[in-house]
């Protein structure tokens, strides 16, 4: 059962990972969202540091959801879906494996440019620290909560903006503790905040998979 | 007549056609005597005559509230035990829970600015109750953007019961946490800390709107019930004519 897992998480990553993909688009977006931050908020360093781990989670947070659609809707497509709704492997570890493929080839890179991105905003060394190890830990709560909205988008034909308004109330609690958390000088101490995105993270991990086998089976129907 | 009889939709139609009536004259009455009992009760010590919005603002929560229980236990009826009428209800009730969510939220603005000094504040119960209005609000796009009834019917199905984590933190958090709406006042263990002069007048009204929703959501049942019929009528004639 592991192997048919493995062979599921390397063809979900280089799926993601060839053209078409949509891999490396989230890690755009998020520079795109980064770029036009400033533009509306004035070139007002002080205050662009301040709101800077926000609008670094935000731009995490909807470069995910907008790329939720595509983890289900192509198996459908072509066909996969059904197969692997017919296997011997469970519906939920199958969920597990995509998510783990789909938060490394966009909650991955948007971590790993996070940092970087972080100095436009010109965010202090120690907080880009801090934003990317919360971002790190936060992440996979967002790819895991959305597999319930890509379940769902497997009955909607033009789903993409729909599946991401759908989660986006879900994940609400990750973006409070994951910024509570990078600010680090609020009332709530930061490793409480951080303990608190990581324990949101391992719900997700467990919900997420769950909803979203039980979302496939009943709309697939 | 057993009760499971009415998944029968000939049945249930049967009896929601004179039990709607029933339940619109019973809401017109209360509601009227719960107005007329809210205008004529003393005016708050603190929030003089503003503390009226109340009756209508306090009953909308609730409501909503209990409209989205409702919609996520008709969730567990399409999903586990394949109720026939189990997504209709959910269908019909998701608008209604939808516009007293919105009712409350206003009401709520409305007696914020005078009281608080603005109409909004991100505080735990507001913010909740703002979630609860979106995942309403998704639950009907949901609805809208799939074509089969039964799908749909199924998908919302799921996306409500994965939202209904969203109620006990509305209802728990001016408990956990520091807010500025003001703490349970009468769903508590040590029952209600509201005068009886303030308390009647809001139950009146809370039961009239009761009725309200009750009327509303059956006529709206029998509106979904028809509508599938014609749908399903109007395929048959497309398959025929061909």
């Amino acid at each position: 059962m592991s192997e048919a897992l493995r062979a599921i998480f390397v063809r979900d990553l280089k799926i993601a990972f060839r053209a078409g993909g949509g891999a490396g688009v989230g890690v755009v977006f998020f520079l795109a969202l980064v770029t036009v931050v400033p533009f509306a908020v004035g070139p007002d360093m002080p205050l662009l540091s301040r709101i800077g781990p926000a609008i670094l989670w935000i731009g995490a947070l909807l470069a995910t959801l907008l790329g939720l659609d595509r983890i289900f809707s192509a198996d459908r497509e072509d066909g996969s879906l059904d197969v692997m709704m017919l296997s011997t492997t469970p519906l939920e570890l199958i969920a597990v494996a995509k998510g783990l493929a789909h938060w490394v080839a966009t909650g991955l890179p948007l971590t790993i440019a996070a940092p970087l991105f972080g100095l436009l905003l010109g965010i202090e060394p120690a907080a880009l620290g801090t934003v990317t190890l919360t971002l790190l830990i936060g992440t996979p709560a967002i790819t895991f909560l959305g597999l319930v909205g890509a379940a769902l988008a497997v009955a909607l034909p033009r789903g993409g903006l729909l599946v991401a308004v759908l989660i986006l109330p879900l994940t609400i609690p990750v973006l409070i503790f994951g910024v509570a958390a990078s600010a680090g000088t609020g009332p709530v101490p930061f490793d409480t905040s951080l303990k608190f995105v990581a324990a949101l993270s391992l719900f997700a991990l467990v919900l997420g998979p769950v909803a979203s086998a039980a979302a496939l089976r009943h709309i697939r129907e | 007549m057993p009760l499971i009889d009415l998944a029968n939709p000939h049945r249930f139609l049967a009896l929601a056609r004179w039990l709607v009536p029933v339940f619109a004259l019973l809401a017109a009455v209360l509601l009227v005597a719960g107005f007329a009992l809210g205008f004529r009760a003393p005016p708050d010590y603190q929030q003089g005559d503003t503390v009226r919005i109340m009756y209508v603002h306090v009953p909308a929560a609730w409501l909503a509230l209990g409209i989205y229980v409702m919609l996520a236990v008709a969730a567990l009826g399409t999903l586990v035990w394949r109720h026939p009428l189990a997504d209709v209800a959910a269908k019909a009730a998701a608008p209604i829970g939808a516009v007293f969510c919105l009712i409350c939220l206003v009401t709520g603005a409305l007696w914020g600015r005078p009281m608080w000094g603005a109409y909004w504040v991100w505080d735990a119960r507001l913010t909740s109750m703002l979630v609860l209005f979106l995942l309403y609000l998704g639950i009907l796009a949901l609805w809208r953007a799939i074509e089969d009834p039964g799908t749909a019917g199924r998908a919302a199905a799921v996306l409500a019961l994965v939202g209904v984590v969203n109620v006990p933190i509305v209802k728990f958090s001016v408990d956990w946490w520091n807010t500025l709406h003001q703490p349970a006042a009468v769903f508590r263990l040590d029952g209600p800390a509201i005068h009886p002069s303030l308390l009647w007048p809001l139950l009146t009204c809370a039961l009239g709107f009761l009725a309200l929703v009750l009327a509303l959501h059956l006529a709206a049942m029998r509106n979904e019930i028809l509508r599938r019929r014609v749908r399903t009528l109007r395929l048959l004639a497309t398959a025929e004519a061909r």
